[in-house]
Protein backbone atom coordinates (compact mmCIF):
# COMPACT_ATOMS: atom_id res chain seq x y z
CA UNK A 1 0.00 0.00 0.00
CA UNK A 2 1.47 3.44 -0.87
CA UNK A 3 2.47 5.55 2.11
CA UNK A 4 0.10 8.53 1.62
CA UNK A 5 -2.92 6.22 1.47
CA UNK A 6 -1.81 4.33 4.57
CA UNK A 7 -1.27 7.61 6.39
CA UNK A 8 -4.72 8.84 5.42
CA UNK A 9 -6.28 5.61 6.71
CA UNK A 10 -4.35 5.83 9.98
CA UNK A 11 -5.23 9.50 10.31
CA UNK A 12 -8.90 8.77 9.67
CA UNK A 13 -8.90 6.05 12.33
CA UNK A 14 -7.19 8.35 14.85
CA UNK A 15 -9.62 11.19 14.24
CA UNK A 16 -12.60 8.83 14.48
CA UNK A 17 -11.29 7.51 17.80
CA UNK A 18 -10.85 11.05 19.17
CA UNK A 19 -14.33 12.09 18.05
CA UNK A 20 -15.57 8.94 19.79
CA UNK A 21 -13.81 9.98 22.99
CA UNK A 22 -15.51 13.40 22.82
CA UNK A 23 -18.95 11.94 22.12
CA UNK A 24 -18.74 8.99 24.55
CA UNK A 25 -19.96 10.75 27.73
CA UNK A 26 -22.84 12.39 25.86
CA UNK A 27 -23.98 9.08 24.38
CA UNK A 28 -23.63 7.20 27.65
CA UNK A 29 -25.50 9.85 29.63
CA UNK A 30 -28.33 9.65 27.05
CA UNK A 31 -28.59 5.90 27.60
CA UNK A 32 -28.66 6.47 31.36
CA UNK A 33 -31.36 9.16 31.09
CA UNK A 34 -33.83 6.83 29.37
CA UNK A 35 -33.22 3.95 31.76
CA UNK A 36 -36.42 3.41 33.72
CA UNK A 37 -34.59 2.09 36.80
CA UNK A 38 -32.94 4.39 39.32
CA UNK A 39 -29.74 2.36 39.33
CA UNK A 40 -27.33 2.51 36.41
CA UNK A 41 -27.22 -0.51 34.13
CA UNK A 42 -25.85 -0.85 30.61
CA UNK A 43 -27.62 -1.45 28.39
CA UNK A 44 -30.84 -0.38 30.18
CA UNK A 45 -33.41 -3.16 30.64
CA UNK A 46 -36.41 -0.91 30.07
CA UNK A 47 -36.89 2.61 28.79
CA UNK A 48 -38.86 5.57 30.08
CA UNK A 49 -39.27 9.34 30.04
CA UNK A 50 -39.90 9.61 33.76
CA UNK A 51 -36.53 11.13 34.71
CA UNK A 52 -37.15 13.95 32.25
CA UNK A 53 -40.53 14.62 33.87
CA UNK A 54 -38.96 14.57 37.31
CA UNK A 55 -36.08 16.84 36.31
CA UNK A 56 -38.40 19.44 34.75
CA UNK A 57 -40.65 19.42 37.81
CA UNK A 58 -37.81 19.80 40.33
CA UNK A 59 -38.08 23.18 42.10
CA UNK A 60 -34.35 23.87 42.46
CA UNK A 61 -33.77 23.27 38.74
CA UNK A 62 -36.65 25.58 37.82
CA UNK A 63 -35.32 28.30 40.12
CA UNK A 64 -31.83 27.68 38.73
CA UNK A 65 -33.01 28.21 35.16
CA UNK A 66 -34.84 31.40 36.17
CA UNK A 67 -31.88 32.84 38.08
CA UNK A 68 -29.52 31.73 35.33
CA UNK A 69 -31.55 33.48 32.65
CA UNK A 70 -31.68 36.73 34.66
CA UNK A 71 -27.91 36.71 35.24
CA UNK A 72 -27.11 35.61 31.68
CA UNK A 73 -29.34 38.24 30.04
CA UNK A 74 -27.69 41.05 32.00
CA UNK A 75 -24.12 39.76 31.92
CA UNK A 76 -24.01 38.90 28.21
CA UNK A 77 -25.66 42.16 27.14
CA UNK A 78 -23.38 44.31 29.29
CA UNK A 79 -20.34 42.34 28.12
CA UNK A 80 -21.46 42.79 24.50
CA UNK A 81 -21.69 46.59 24.76
CA UNK A 82 -18.48 46.97 26.76
CA UNK A 83 -16.56 44.42 24.68
CA UNK A 84 -17.70 45.65 21.26
CA UNK A 85 -16.89 49.29 22.09
CA UNK A 86 -13.48 48.35 23.45
CA UNK A 87 -12.68 46.05 20.51
CA UNK A 88 -13.47 48.97 18.18
CA UNK A 89 -11.10 51.24 20.11
CA UNK A 90 -8.43 48.51 20.15
CA UNK A 91 -8.66 48.01 16.41
CA UNK A 92 -8.72 51.67 15.39
CA UNK A 93 -6.87 53.78 17.90
CA UNK A 94 -3.67 54.13 19.83
CA UNK A 95 -4.13 55.42 23.36
CA UNK A 96 -2.38 55.40 26.68
CA UNK A 97 -2.36 52.12 28.64
CA UNK A 98 -3.96 50.34 25.66
CA UNK A 99 -1.92 47.14 26.09
CA UNK A 100 -2.30 47.18 29.89
CA UNK A 101 -6.06 47.51 29.64
CA UNK A 102 -6.22 44.76 27.02
CA UNK A 103 -4.08 42.44 29.18
CA UNK A 104 -6.23 43.02 32.27
CA UNK A 105 -9.48 42.38 30.41
CA UNK A 106 -8.17 39.22 28.69
CA UNK A 107 -6.58 37.82 31.87
CA UNK A 108 -9.78 36.16 33.20
CA UNK A 109 -9.00 33.52 30.54
CA UNK A 110 -6.05 32.34 32.64
CA UNK A 111 -6.81 33.55 36.17
CA UNK A 112 -8.35 30.65 38.13
CA UNK A 113 -12.11 31.11 38.41
CA UNK A 114 -12.09 30.31 42.11
CA UNK A 115 -9.80 33.32 42.64
CA UNK A 116 -12.18 35.57 40.69
CA UNK A 117 -15.22 34.20 42.54
CA UNK A 118 -13.55 34.59 45.92
CA UNK A 119 -12.48 38.13 45.00
CA UNK A 120 -15.98 39.25 44.09
CA UNK A 121 -17.36 37.56 47.20
CA UNK A 122 -14.94 39.41 49.50
CA UNK A 123 -15.42 42.67 47.60
CA UNK A 124 -19.21 42.45 47.87
CA UNK A 125 -18.95 41.68 51.58
CA UNK A 126 -16.62 44.63 52.16
CA UNK A 127 -18.76 47.04 50.19
CA UNK A 128 -21.62 45.86 52.34
CA UNK A 129 -24.20 45.00 49.73
CA UNK A 130 -26.14 41.80 50.13
CA UNK A 131 -25.24 38.95 47.86
CA UNK A 132 -27.83 39.66 45.21
CA UNK A 133 -27.78 39.41 41.44
CA UNK A 134 -25.50 42.43 40.93
CA UNK A 135 -22.37 40.65 42.24
CA UNK A 136 -23.05 37.59 40.09
CA UNK A 137 -23.65 39.77 37.01
CA UNK A 138 -20.46 41.81 37.60
CA UNK A 139 -18.46 38.62 38.07
CA UNK A 140 -19.88 37.05 34.90
CA UNK A 141 -19.28 40.20 32.81
CA UNK A 142 -15.58 40.03 33.67
CA UNK A 143 -15.47 36.29 32.93
CA UNK A 144 -17.14 36.39 29.48
CA UNK A 145 -15.69 39.70 28.28
CA UNK A 146 -12.55 38.10 26.70
CA UNK A 147 -14.78 36.00 24.42
CA UNK A 148 -16.80 39.01 23.21
CA UNK A 149 -13.61 41.00 22.70
CA UNK A 150 -12.05 38.24 20.63
CA UNK A 151 -15.13 37.63 18.53
CA UNK A 152 -15.79 41.31 17.70
CA UNK A 153 -12.09 42.05 17.18
CA UNK A 154 -11.79 39.27 14.60
CA UNK A 155 -14.84 40.63 12.72
CA UNK A 156 -13.35 44.13 12.76
CA UNK A 157 -10.11 42.78 11.32
CA UNK A 158 -11.97 41.05 8.48
CA UNK A 159 -13.97 44.18 7.66
CA UNK A 160 -13.12 46.05 4.48
CA UNK A 161 -12.16 49.63 5.54
CA UNK A 162 -12.94 50.94 2.05
CA UNK A 163 -16.66 50.63 2.74
CA UNK A 164 -16.36 53.04 5.68
CA UNK A 165 -14.11 55.38 3.70
CA UNK A 166 -16.63 55.43 0.86
CA UNK A 167 -19.43 56.42 3.24
CA UNK A 168 -17.25 59.09 4.88
CA UNK A 169 -16.15 60.53 1.54
CA UNK A 170 -19.79 60.85 0.53
CA UNK A 171 -20.24 63.12 3.54
CA UNK A 172 -21.47 60.81 6.31
CA UNK A 173 -20.47 61.89 9.82
CA UNK A 174 -18.43 59.43 11.94
CA UNK A 175 -21.55 58.58 13.95
CA UNK A 176 -23.54 57.90 10.81
CA UNK A 177 -20.76 55.72 9.34
CA UNK A 178 -20.65 53.75 12.58
CA UNK A 179 -24.39 53.13 12.68
CA UNK A 180 -25.17 52.63 9.00
CA UNK A 181 -21.98 50.92 7.78
CA UNK A 182 -19.76 49.51 10.54
CA UNK A 183 -22.41 48.07 12.87
CA UNK A 184 -24.39 46.22 10.17
CA UNK A 185 -21.16 44.73 8.79
CA UNK A 186 -20.15 43.65 12.30
CA UNK A 187 -23.50 42.02 13.01
CA UNK A 188 -22.31 38.39 12.67
CA UNK A 189 -19.41 39.09 15.04
CA UNK A 190 -21.69 40.88 17.49
CA UNK A 191 -24.29 38.11 17.44
CA UNK A 192 -21.71 35.37 17.90
CA UNK A 193 -19.92 37.32 20.62
CA UNK A 194 -23.18 37.78 22.48
CA UNK A 195 -24.08 34.11 21.93
CA UNK A 196 -20.74 32.88 23.31
CA UNK A 197 -21.04 35.22 26.27
CA UNK A 198 -24.59 34.05 26.98
CA UNK A 199 -23.78 30.33 26.75
CA UNK A 200 -20.66 30.67 28.88
CA UNK A 201 -22.39 32.79 31.50
CA UNK A 202 -25.31 30.37 31.72
CA UNK A 203 -22.82 27.53 32.26
CA UNK A 204 -20.34 29.26 34.56
CA UNK A 205 -19.95 27.15 37.64
CA UNK A 206 -16.86 27.63 39.81
CA UNK A 207 -17.07 31.41 40.18
CA UNK A 208 -20.88 31.22 40.54
CA UNK A 209 -20.51 28.76 43.41
CA UNK A 210 -18.68 31.46 45.37
CA UNK A 211 -20.95 34.42 44.61
CA UNK A 212 -24.42 32.82 44.69
CA UNK A 213 -26.52 32.03 47.73
CA UNK A 214 -29.38 29.53 48.02
CA UNK A 215 -31.88 32.14 46.77
CA UNK A 216 -29.85 33.21 43.73
CA UNK A 217 -28.21 29.94 42.72
CA UNK A 218 -27.89 29.43 38.99
CA UNK A 219 -28.53 26.13 37.21
CA UNK A 220 -24.96 24.74 37.29
CA UNK A 221 -24.82 25.35 41.04
CA UNK A 222 -28.20 23.67 41.52
CA UNK A 223 -27.00 20.73 39.42
CA UNK A 224 -23.82 20.44 41.47
CA UNK A 225 -25.77 20.38 44.73
CA UNK A 226 -28.08 17.74 43.26
CA UNK A 227 -25.23 15.47 42.13
CA UNK A 228 -23.69 15.63 45.58
CA UNK A 229 -26.90 14.54 47.28
CA UNK A 230 -28.76 12.26 44.89
CA UNK A 231 -27.74 9.59 42.43
CA UNK A 232 -30.91 9.12 40.38
CA UNK A 233 -30.92 9.65 36.59
CA UNK A 234 -32.79 13.03 36.77
CA UNK A 235 -29.36 14.55 36.43
CA UNK A 236 -28.76 12.44 33.32
CA UNK A 237 -32.07 13.67 31.90
CA UNK A 238 -31.22 17.31 32.45
CA UNK A 239 -27.72 16.72 31.02
CA UNK A 240 -29.33 15.35 27.85
CA UNK A 241 -31.54 18.43 27.55
CA UNK A 242 -28.46 20.60 28.02
CA UNK A 243 -26.45 18.73 25.40
CA UNK A 244 -29.28 18.78 22.85
CA UNK A 245 -29.96 22.50 23.38
CA UNK A 246 -26.28 23.47 23.15
CA UNK A 247 -25.57 21.31 20.10
CA UNK A 248 -28.67 22.76 18.37
CA UNK A 249 -27.61 26.35 19.07
CA UNK A 250 -24.08 25.67 17.85
CA UNK A 251 -25.23 23.88 14.70
CA UNK A 252 -27.52 26.82 13.92
CA UNK A 253 -24.70 29.27 14.69
CA UNK A 254 -22.46 27.32 12.35
CA UNK A 255 -25.06 27.39 9.57
CA UNK A 256 -25.91 31.09 9.87
CA UNK A 257 -22.77 32.72 11.22
CA UNK A 258 -20.01 30.39 10.04
CA UNK A 259 -18.50 29.14 13.28
CA UNK A 260 -15.12 28.51 11.63
CA UNK A 261 -14.74 32.16 10.71
CA UNK A 262 -15.94 33.38 14.10
CA UNK A 263 -13.45 31.14 15.91
CA UNK A 264 -10.73 32.22 13.49
CA UNK A 265 -9.94 28.60 12.56
CA UNK A 266 -10.35 29.31 8.86
CA UNK A 267 -8.71 31.79 6.55
CA UNK A 268 -11.03 34.68 5.67
CA UNK A 269 -10.14 34.18 1.99
CA UNK B 1 -13.01 79.75 13.85
CA UNK B 2 -9.60 78.34 13.11
CA UNK B 3 -9.29 77.04 16.65
CA UNK B 4 -12.71 75.38 16.47
CA UNK B 5 -11.79 73.57 13.27
CA UNK B 6 -8.52 72.40 14.80
CA UNK B 7 -10.39 71.04 17.76
CA UNK B 8 -13.02 69.29 15.67
CA UNK B 9 -10.26 68.01 13.37
CA UNK B 10 -8.53 66.46 16.35
CA UNK B 11 -11.77 64.90 17.55
CA UNK B 12 -12.47 63.50 14.09
CA UNK B 13 -9.23 61.50 14.15
CA UNK B 14 -10.42 59.43 17.08
CA UNK B 15 -14.19 59.77 17.35
CA UNK B 16 -15.89 58.05 20.31
CA UNK B 17 -12.53 57.12 21.90
CA UNK B 18 -13.46 58.11 25.44
CA UNK B 19 -17.01 56.88 25.18
CA UNK B 20 -15.82 53.47 23.94
CA UNK B 21 -12.95 52.96 26.35
CA UNK B 22 -14.63 54.21 29.55
CA UNK B 23 -16.86 51.12 30.15
CA UNK B 24 -13.86 48.84 29.61
CA UNK B 25 -11.86 50.85 32.14
CA UNK B 26 -14.72 50.44 34.61
CA UNK B 27 -14.73 46.65 34.14
CA UNK B 28 -10.96 46.48 34.48
CA UNK B 29 -11.15 48.47 37.71
CA UNK B 30 -13.85 46.18 39.10
CA UNK B 31 -11.80 43.11 38.28
CA UNK B 32 -8.65 44.67 39.73
CA UNK B 33 -10.57 45.58 42.89
CA UNK B 34 -11.73 41.95 43.27
CA UNK B 35 -8.17 40.66 42.91
CA UNK B 36 -6.94 43.34 45.32
CA UNK B 37 -9.57 42.18 47.83
CA UNK B 38 -8.19 38.63 47.64
CA UNK B 39 -4.64 39.89 48.12
CA UNK B 40 -5.63 42.09 51.01
CA UNK B 41 -7.46 39.20 52.72
CA UNK B 42 -4.50 36.89 52.20
CA UNK B 43 -2.53 39.09 54.58
CA UNK B 44 -5.18 39.18 57.32
CA UNK B 45 -5.44 37.01 60.41
CA UNK B 46 -8.15 34.36 60.71
CA UNK B 47 -10.59 34.90 63.59
CA UNK B 48 -12.19 31.50 64.29
CA UNK B 49 -15.95 31.59 64.41
CA UNK B 50 -16.16 34.96 62.71
CA UNK B 51 -16.49 36.07 59.10
CA UNK B 52 -14.50 39.20 59.88
CA UNK B 53 -10.76 39.06 59.28
CA UNK B 54 -8.30 40.25 61.89
CA UNK B 55 -5.11 42.34 61.66
CA UNK B 56 -2.30 42.04 59.14
CA UNK B 57 -0.08 38.98 59.29
CA UNK B 58 2.15 36.78 57.14
CA UNK B 59 1.06 33.63 58.98
CA UNK B 60 -1.15 32.45 56.10
CA UNK B 61 1.74 32.34 53.67
CA UNK B 62 3.99 30.71 56.26
CA UNK B 63 1.38 27.94 56.64
CA UNK B 64 1.47 27.26 52.90
CA UNK B 65 4.83 25.47 53.13
CA UNK B 66 3.41 22.89 55.53
CA UNK B 67 3.69 19.48 53.81
CA UNK B 68 -0.11 19.06 53.69
CA UNK B 69 -0.59 22.17 51.53
CA UNK B 70 2.68 21.99 49.61
CA UNK B 71 1.63 18.48 48.59
CA UNK B 72 -1.67 19.72 47.13
CA UNK B 73 0.20 22.37 45.15
CA UNK B 74 2.64 19.82 43.73
CA UNK B 75 -0.19 17.40 42.89
CA UNK B 76 -2.12 20.20 41.18
CA UNK B 77 0.82 21.26 39.03
CA UNK B 78 1.50 17.62 38.11
CA UNK B 79 -2.14 17.01 37.15
CA UNK B 80 -2.18 20.26 35.11
CA UNK B 81 1.02 19.24 33.34
CA UNK B 82 -0.28 15.77 32.46
CA UNK B 83 -3.66 17.12 31.37
CA UNK B 84 -2.11 19.80 29.13
CA UNK B 85 0.25 17.25 27.55
CA UNK B 86 -2.45 14.66 26.87
CA UNK B 87 -4.79 17.35 25.55
CA UNK B 88 -2.12 18.44 23.08
CA UNK B 89 -1.55 14.86 21.90
CA UNK B 90 -5.28 14.24 21.45
CA UNK B 91 -6.07 17.71 20.12
CA UNK B 92 -3.43 18.00 17.42
CA UNK B 93 -4.74 15.31 15.03
CA UNK B 94 -8.25 16.70 15.42
CA UNK B 95 -7.18 20.29 14.68
CA UNK B 96 -5.17 19.05 11.70
CA UNK B 97 -8.15 17.12 10.35
CA UNK B 98 -10.42 20.14 10.92
CA UNK B 99 -8.17 22.44 8.91
CA UNK B 100 -7.28 19.96 6.16
CA UNK B 101 -10.67 18.29 5.62
CA UNK B 102 -11.88 18.99 2.08
CA UNK B 103 -15.45 17.82 2.59
CA UNK B 104 -17.52 20.73 3.95
CA UNK B 105 -20.00 18.53 5.85
CA UNK B 106 -17.16 16.59 7.49
CA UNK B 107 -15.47 19.86 8.44
CA UNK B 108 -18.65 21.23 10.03
CA UNK B 109 -19.24 17.95 11.88
CA UNK B 110 -15.71 17.91 13.31
CA UNK B 111 -16.02 21.56 14.31
CA UNK B 112 -19.39 21.22 16.06
CA UNK B 113 -18.41 17.98 17.84
CA UNK B 114 -15.06 19.42 18.93
CA UNK B 115 -16.49 22.71 20.16
CA UNK B 116 -19.78 21.67 21.79
CA UNK B 117 -18.20 20.36 25.04
CA UNK B 118 -16.74 23.84 25.64
CA UNK B 119 -20.26 25.16 26.11
CA UNK B 120 -21.64 22.36 28.27
CA UNK B 121 -20.29 23.51 31.58
CA UNK B 122 -18.11 21.63 34.02
CA UNK B 123 -20.89 20.04 36.07
CA UNK B 124 -22.74 18.36 33.20
CA UNK B 125 -19.52 17.07 31.69
CA UNK B 126 -18.20 15.81 35.01
CA UNK B 127 -21.48 14.04 35.77
CA UNK B 128 -21.38 12.41 32.33
CA UNK B 129 -17.92 11.08 33.09
CA UNK B 130 -19.12 9.70 36.42
CA UNK B 131 -21.73 7.71 34.48
CA UNK B 132 -18.96 6.43 32.19
CA UNK B 133 -16.32 5.70 34.85
CA UNK B 134 -18.38 4.63 37.90
CA UNK B 135 -18.19 1.15 39.39
CA UNK B 136 -21.45 0.16 37.71
CA UNK B 137 -20.91 2.71 34.95
CA UNK B 138 -20.65 2.18 31.23
CA UNK B 139 -16.97 1.28 30.98
CA UNK B 140 -17.08 -1.31 33.75
CA UNK B 141 -20.32 -2.83 32.41
CA UNK B 142 -18.68 -3.26 29.02
CA UNK B 143 -15.46 -4.68 30.46
CA UNK B 144 -17.43 -7.15 32.61
CA UNK B 145 -19.69 -8.18 29.70
CA UNK B 146 -16.74 -8.76 27.41
CA UNK B 147 -15.13 -10.83 30.17
CA UNK B 148 -12.01 -8.67 30.22
CA UNK B 149 -12.22 -8.20 33.98
CA UNK B 150 -13.83 -10.20 36.80
CA UNK B 151 -14.59 -7.31 39.12
CA UNK B 152 -15.25 -3.61 38.36
CA UNK B 153 -12.08 -1.59 37.92
CA UNK B 154 -11.61 1.45 40.09
CA UNK B 155 -11.69 4.55 37.83
CA UNK B 156 -13.51 6.89 40.20
CA UNK B 157 -11.49 8.64 42.90
CA UNK B 158 -8.29 8.08 40.92
CA UNK B 159 -5.92 10.46 39.16
CA UNK B 160 -6.61 8.55 35.95
CA UNK B 161 -10.33 9.32 36.16
CA UNK B 162 -9.78 12.98 37.01
CA UNK B 163 -7.25 13.49 34.19
CA UNK B 164 -9.47 11.71 31.62
CA UNK B 165 -12.34 14.08 32.40
CA UNK B 166 -10.04 17.11 32.50
CA UNK B 167 -8.59 16.30 29.07
CA UNK B 168 -12.17 16.21 27.78
CA UNK B 169 -12.79 19.62 29.38
CA UNK B 170 -9.73 21.34 27.88
CA UNK B 171 -9.83 19.66 24.46
CA UNK B 172 -12.15 22.18 22.69
CA UNK B 173 -10.05 25.22 23.53
CA UNK B 174 -6.87 23.35 22.52
CA UNK B 175 -8.43 22.39 19.17
CA UNK B 176 -9.59 25.98 18.54
CA UNK B 177 -6.14 27.40 19.24
CA UNK B 178 -4.26 24.75 17.24
CA UNK B 179 -6.67 25.04 14.31
CA UNK B 180 -6.33 28.84 14.33
CA UNK B 181 -2.54 28.47 14.02
CA UNK B 182 -2.71 25.65 11.45
CA UNK B 183 -5.19 27.48 9.24
CA UNK B 184 -2.95 30.52 9.03
CA UNK B 185 0.03 28.54 7.71
CA UNK B 186 0.54 29.28 4.04
CA UNK B 187 -0.06 25.99 2.20
CA UNK B 188 2.59 26.99 -0.35
CA UNK B 189 5.32 26.16 2.18
CA UNK B 190 4.03 22.61 2.48
CA UNK B 191 3.63 22.32 -1.29
CA UNK B 192 7.15 23.66 -1.85
CA UNK B 193 8.61 21.09 0.54
CA UNK B 194 6.64 18.31 -1.13
CA UNK B 195 7.69 19.39 -4.62
CA UNK B 196 11.32 19.28 -3.50
CA UNK B 197 10.82 15.62 -2.71
CA UNK B 198 9.93 15.57 1.01
CA UNK B 199 7.50 12.81 1.96
CA UNK B 200 4.29 13.62 3.86
CA UNK B 201 5.81 12.74 7.25
CA UNK B 202 8.86 14.88 6.58
CA UNK B 203 6.71 17.80 5.37
CA UNK B 204 4.72 17.59 8.59
CA UNK B 205 7.73 17.33 10.90
CA UNK B 206 9.89 19.99 9.24
CA UNK B 207 7.30 22.47 7.98
CA UNK B 208 3.80 22.16 9.48
CA UNK B 209 4.73 21.28 13.06
CA UNK B 210 7.33 24.05 13.56
CA UNK B 211 5.05 26.64 11.95
CA UNK B 212 2.22 25.71 14.33
CA UNK B 213 4.26 26.39 17.50
CA UNK B 214 2.35 29.59 18.38
CA UNK B 215 -0.85 27.53 18.49
CA UNK B 216 0.82 24.82 20.56
CA UNK B 217 2.07 27.37 23.09
CA UNK B 218 -1.27 29.15 23.29
CA UNK B 219 -3.13 25.83 23.61
CA UNK B 220 -0.86 24.29 26.24
CA UNK B 221 -0.75 27.42 28.41
CA UNK B 222 -4.52 27.82 28.27
CA UNK B 223 -5.09 24.12 29.00
CA UNK B 224 -2.73 24.40 31.97
CA UNK B 225 -4.51 27.47 33.35
CA UNK B 226 -7.98 25.97 32.83
CA UNK B 227 -7.02 22.75 34.55
CA UNK B 228 -5.64 24.74 37.46
CA UNK B 229 -9.01 26.46 37.67
CA UNK B 230 -11.06 23.23 37.53
CA UNK B 231 -13.16 22.58 40.59
CA UNK B 232 -16.15 20.31 39.91
CA UNK B 233 -14.10 17.62 38.16
CA UNK B 234 -11.53 16.96 40.90
CA UNK B 235 -14.25 17.45 43.53
CA UNK B 236 -16.76 14.95 42.13
CA UNK B 237 -14.52 12.45 40.34
CA UNK B 238 -11.61 12.81 42.78
CA UNK B 239 -14.07 12.52 45.67
CA UNK B 240 -11.63 13.94 48.23
CA UNK B 241 -8.89 11.51 47.25
CA UNK B 242 -7.53 13.67 44.43
CA UNK B 243 -7.22 17.18 45.86
CA UNK B 244 -6.45 20.25 43.83
CA UNK B 245 -5.93 23.85 44.95
CA UNK B 246 -9.46 24.84 43.89
CA UNK B 247 -10.96 22.23 46.22
CA UNK B 248 -8.82 23.33 49.13
CA UNK B 249 -9.82 26.98 48.60
CA UNK B 250 -13.51 26.11 48.56
CA UNK B 251 -13.23 23.83 51.58
CA UNK B 252 -11.39 26.46 53.61
CA UNK B 253 -13.83 29.16 52.60
CA UNK B 254 -17.13 27.38 52.97
CA UNK B 255 -16.45 24.56 55.45
CA UNK B 256 -14.13 26.33 57.90
CA UNK B 257 -14.94 29.95 56.92
CA UNK B 258 -11.20 30.61 56.96
CA UNK B 259 -11.38 33.15 54.17
CA UNK B 260 -7.95 34.70 54.85
CA UNK B 261 -6.22 31.36 54.35
CA UNK B 262 -8.40 30.57 51.31
CA UNK B 263 -7.32 33.96 49.92
CA UNK B 264 -3.64 33.29 50.49
CA UNK B 265 -3.99 29.92 48.72
CA UNK B 266 -5.63 31.76 45.82
CA UNK B 267 -2.84 34.31 45.67
CA UNK B 268 -0.22 31.55 45.73
CA UNK B 269 -2.16 29.78 42.97
CA UNK B 270 -2.30 32.96 40.93
CA UNK B 271 1.46 33.53 41.29
CA UNK B 272 2.13 29.91 40.39
CA UNK B 273 -0.13 30.09 37.30
CA UNK B 274 1.60 33.20 36.02
CA UNK B 275 5.05 31.80 36.79
CA UNK B 276 4.29 28.63 34.81
CA UNK B 277 2.81 30.63 31.93
CA UNK B 278 5.85 32.93 31.84
CA UNK B 279 8.17 29.91 31.95
CA UNK B 280 6.37 28.23 29.05
CA UNK B 281 6.46 31.40 26.97
CA UNK B 282 10.15 31.91 27.74
CA UNK B 283 10.95 28.31 26.84
CA UNK B 284 9.10 28.74 23.58
CA UNK B 285 10.43 32.11 22.48
CA UNK B 286 13.49 30.72 20.63
CA UNK B 287 11.01 28.66 18.59
CA UNK B 288 8.97 31.79 17.96
CA UNK B 289 12.06 33.52 16.65
CA UNK B 290 12.68 30.71 14.18
CA UNK B 291 9.19 31.24 12.88
CA UNK B 292 9.86 34.88 12.15
CA UNK B 293 12.46 33.96 9.49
Amino acid sequence: MPLPKLLRLLGGATVTAILGFILLPALVVTLAAFNSRAILSFPPESWSWRWFVKAIAYDDFQAGVRNGLIVTAWASSIALVVGAAFAFALDRYEFRLKRTLETILLSPLVVPHFTIGLGFLILAAQLGFARGYSVIVACHVVLVLPFVLRSVYISLRNLDPRLELAAASLGASPGRVLITVTLPLLLPGLVSGWLFAAILSFNEFTASLFVTVQRTQTLPVALYNYVREYADPSMAAISVMYIVATATVLTLANAFLGLAKVLNVEHAR
Amino acid sequence: MARASVRSGRAAVRPFLRLFVAPAVLCALGFAAALAAVMQYSLRAYVPGSLEAGGFTLANFAALIRPLYARVFLDTVWICFLTASFTLIVGYPLAYALVHARNVALKSAILVIAVTPLFLGEVVRTYSWIVVLGNNGFLNSMLLKLGLVDAPMQFMFTEFGVITALVHVTLPVMVIMLAAALSHIDRDYERAAASLGAGPIRVFLTVTLPLSTPGIIAGVTTAFAWTFSAFATPQLIGGGRVNMVANLVYQLGFASFNFPFAASLSVAGLILTFAVLALMRAAASPLERIRQH
